[in-house]
């Protein structure tokens, strides 16, 4: 018999609020199987299941919000006899629903203010303080900030975009505090990229046809296996490097907020499917129907604002990973080069990464290794 | 109050009330005297015991000579010997000349003799600012007074206190001491023509709220009061609470109304440092925290002698503007 806990979709989540399930005691599920939606800071998430087995209970009505490691459901393997019902709650599970301190995100700069009432109150609710904004002149969070936010998750479980903005405000001031970035930046010719994309998307329909920021994603992955201090987490003990590509592709959403996440394995599958996993992605993060393991799962971020007109970006780097790409507008400029001037098509791509795992001088080939493979599209 | 009700009040002033309670204390029980300075012919320096000399006699109504310490230390030798004194000191002020009989001897003979004796006495006393009477007069000392075991200390703010109080701190068995404030002498209210002993363990919810809680005493209860009419203009449900009683205090009361409203501000006359104020902080953050949905706030007098200017003296103490003033603050009102 095994807990299915509340998965972190990220390190800066503590909590979420269980939707509904997609199962019911009795059903046989397999790793991967969506079993249920969970709404976080971030939106709604379809949650994976990674065990198969028979769903023995469910230990959580939907409209809860359940801190991070708490259990959801209890599974049995196939094969496994039912538990009998027992009389009194097993007293481990008594100790499991105290909430599982997520790693990686510190408290943001001073202490948030919550008076003892409302820290009672949503301890009551089993409410996630860190979704709550205060609204009092001093930000302090009061039970009318509790009330409210219990409100909103009742009438709708609609992503409150405060929050939103709270996470992101915790996650970033986290990796501005505790991350020494160092910033990179270099011209990469994207001609070759443009010109072979134009020839590939000329035979495609509107639907199939790639972006250029799917090229620079695969790019980074085929070069990735040389730089894996670019390429993990780093957590309290230390960086550890990841074996799995999963590059998190920032998305904006309608009516603002952001949100990152993984496209998985990046290195193991060609353009066609990356695209297409691609909007399959935006469109999923849009709609609010991202699965868990795409929110826990990044491993490397890019970011690219090549609609917006900016020339570069200097992104910041998501805790825990330890870089991010960023990828700015291609634009005609004049180019100069073999002692000739041309009009090119260019684009500044910035490398933000730890100090604490790499330094300048591999960030830089890092860099120039993924301009050098964007000169060879064909190749991806 | 419908005309009916009123058929069985009466209107009369806090001085009135509390003549009346003396009258009726010093003719149901010839134990009974009433011993300070100027009580007897001048008719008290408030006026509180006009004529009660000629009702009563000399030796009922007694004039003592200007010695605090004297006359205080007389009555506690009187209730030992089974009188019931009522002790009146004209100020606060003045009483500091008698606080070594009424810590070091009233407070504690009944402990020190291992309870051969206890101290059937009454104290009364004018207390507060607001009658341009300087610095040596106009002091609320009561909160000093609420630290010491071994008594009880009232502060009637109502017309039925001024009237219920008296007789209630005469059936004590041990010391009482009641404070009245000075400004409250000429208030009218309305009085059941019935009236008498009341309840002196309790404070008293004179206006339920729900929004935030105002605990105060005394003249500060009517600013308090008035304070909550006002916020209730802006859509602000406060209660009011008079605490009547300030030694011992009752926990129950005002911890049931913090744990109603969440929200707490403590208006005392008294200085801010080392005050009753501070005591009923303390006490909320000792067993109200987990109800605290902000930090307590309070309105005390400014740490200043008081001053003798009616603006400066009005200035220096507890009005219903700070009172809203603090509230809004409480409630997060920018």
């Amino acid at each position: 018999m095994t807990d299915f806990c509340m998965p972190s979709l990220g390190s800066d989540m503590e909590a979420g609020t269980l939707v509904e399930w997609n199962i019911q005691p009795g059903d046989e599920v397999h790793r991967g199987d969506i079993v249920a939606v969970v709404e976080t800071v971030k939106g709604a998430i379809d949650v994976e299941i990674f065990e198969d087995g028979i769903i023995e209970t469910l230990l959580v009505a939907p409209g809860t919000e359940i801190p991070v490691g708490t259990p959801l459901a209890r599974l049995r393997a196939c094969g496994e006899k039912t538990e009998p019902p027992s009389e009194k709650p097993a007293p481990e599970k008594l100790k499991q629903e105290e909430p599982v301190p997520t790693p990686g995100i510190a408290p943001s700069p001073g202490r948030q203010r919550i008076s003892p009432f409302a820290r009672r109150r949503a301890k009551e609710l089993g409410m996630d303080l860190s979704t709550v904004i205060g609204s009092d002149p001093n930000r302090a969070i009061t039970v009318f900030d509790i009330e409210a936010t219990a409100k909103r998750l009742k009438a709708g479980l609609k992503t409150d975009m405060n929050a939103m903005r709270a996470a992101i405000a915790a996650a970033m001031s986290h990796s501005k505090r505790e991350i020494p970035h160092y910033y990179l930046s270099a011209k990469v010719d994207m001609e070759p990229c443009m010109h072979w994309l134009e020839t590939q998307n000329n035979q495609r329909e509107p639907s199939e046809r790639l972006l250029p920021v799917i090229l620079i994603a695969k790019a980074m992955a085929s070069v990735m296996a040389r730089f894996p201090e670019f390429n993990g987490y780093y957590t309290s003990d230390g960086f550890a490097p990841s074996k799995n590509i999963h590059i998190g592709m920032a998305i904006s959403l309608r009516g603002g907020g952001l949100i990152a996440p993984a496209l998985h394995d990046c290195r193991n599958k060609d353009l066609d499917q990356l695209m297409s996993e691609f909007r399959d992605l935006v469109e999923r993060a849009r709609g609010g129907h991202l699965r868990s393991s795409e929110m826990s799962d990044p491993t490397i971020t890019l970011s690219s604002l090549g609609e917006r007109g900016v020339e570069e970006i200097m992104p910041i780097i998501f805790p825990p990973q330890v870089a991010i790409i960023g990828c700015g507008t291609v634009t005609e400029q004049p180019w100069a080069e073999g002692g000739k001037l041309s009009v090119r098509r260019g684009a500044t791509i910035s490398l933000a990464a730890d100090h604490r795992v790499s330094d300048g001088h591999r960030g830089a080939l890092f860099l120039s290794a993924l301009a050098h493979q964007l000169q060879n599209p064909e190749k991806l | 109050m419908s005309a009916r009700e009123k058929i069985h009040m009466t209107r009369i002033t806090y001085r009135e009330a509390i003549r009346e309670a003396l009258r009726e204390a010093l003719a149901n029980d010839p134990d009974v005297f009433l011993v300070g300075e100027d009580v007897g012919k001048y008719g008290g320096c408030y006026a509180v015991s006009m004529g009660l000399l000629e009702e009563f006699g000399e030796d009922r109504v007694r004039d003592a000579p200007l010695s605090e310490a004297g006359f205080t230390g007389a009555g506690i030798g009187a209730a030992m010997g089974g009188l019931r004194p009522i002790v009146e000191i004209m100020t606060v002020n003045f009483s500091l000349l008698a606080l070594d009989q009424i810590m070091n001897n009233a407070a504690t003979i009944r402990h020190m003799s291992g309870g051969q004796f206890n101290i059937p006495l009454v104290i009364r006393m004018a207390t507060g600012a607001g009658k341009q009477l300087a610095a040596q007069h106009s002091h609320s000392l009561e909160g000093w007074y609420a630290h010491i075991p071994g008594l009880k200390v009232l502060t009637p703010a109502t017309v039925e206190d001024a009237r219920g109080m008296l007789s209630s701190a005469l059936a004590d068995p041990d010391p009482v001491l009641i404070f009245e404030n000075a400004t409250l002498y000429n208030m009218e209210g309305w009085l059941a023509t019935d009236a008498g002993q009341v309840d002196i363990e309790r404070a008293k919810v004179y206006r339920e709220g729900k929004d935030i809680s105002i605990l105060s005493y005394g003249a500060s209860f009517w600013k308090s009061l008035d304070a909550a009419t006002k916020l209730a203009e802006q859509g602000i449900d406060a209660e009011v609470i008079d605490l009547r009683t300030l030694r011992p205090l009752d926990n129950e009361t005002i911890f049931s109304s913090v744990r109603k409203t969440h929200r707490a501000v403590i208006v005392d006359e008294g200085w801010r440092s080392g005050s009753l104020s501070a005591e009923i902080m303390a006490r909320l953050m000792e067993f109200c925290f987990y109800d605290l949905d902000a930090p307590v706030a309070r309105v005390c007098s400014e740490e200043v002698p008081i001053p003798y200017p009616k603006h400066l003296e009005n200035a220096a103490i507890p009005q219903p503007e700070k009172i809203i003033a603090a509230v809004h603050e409480v409630l997060g009102h920018d």
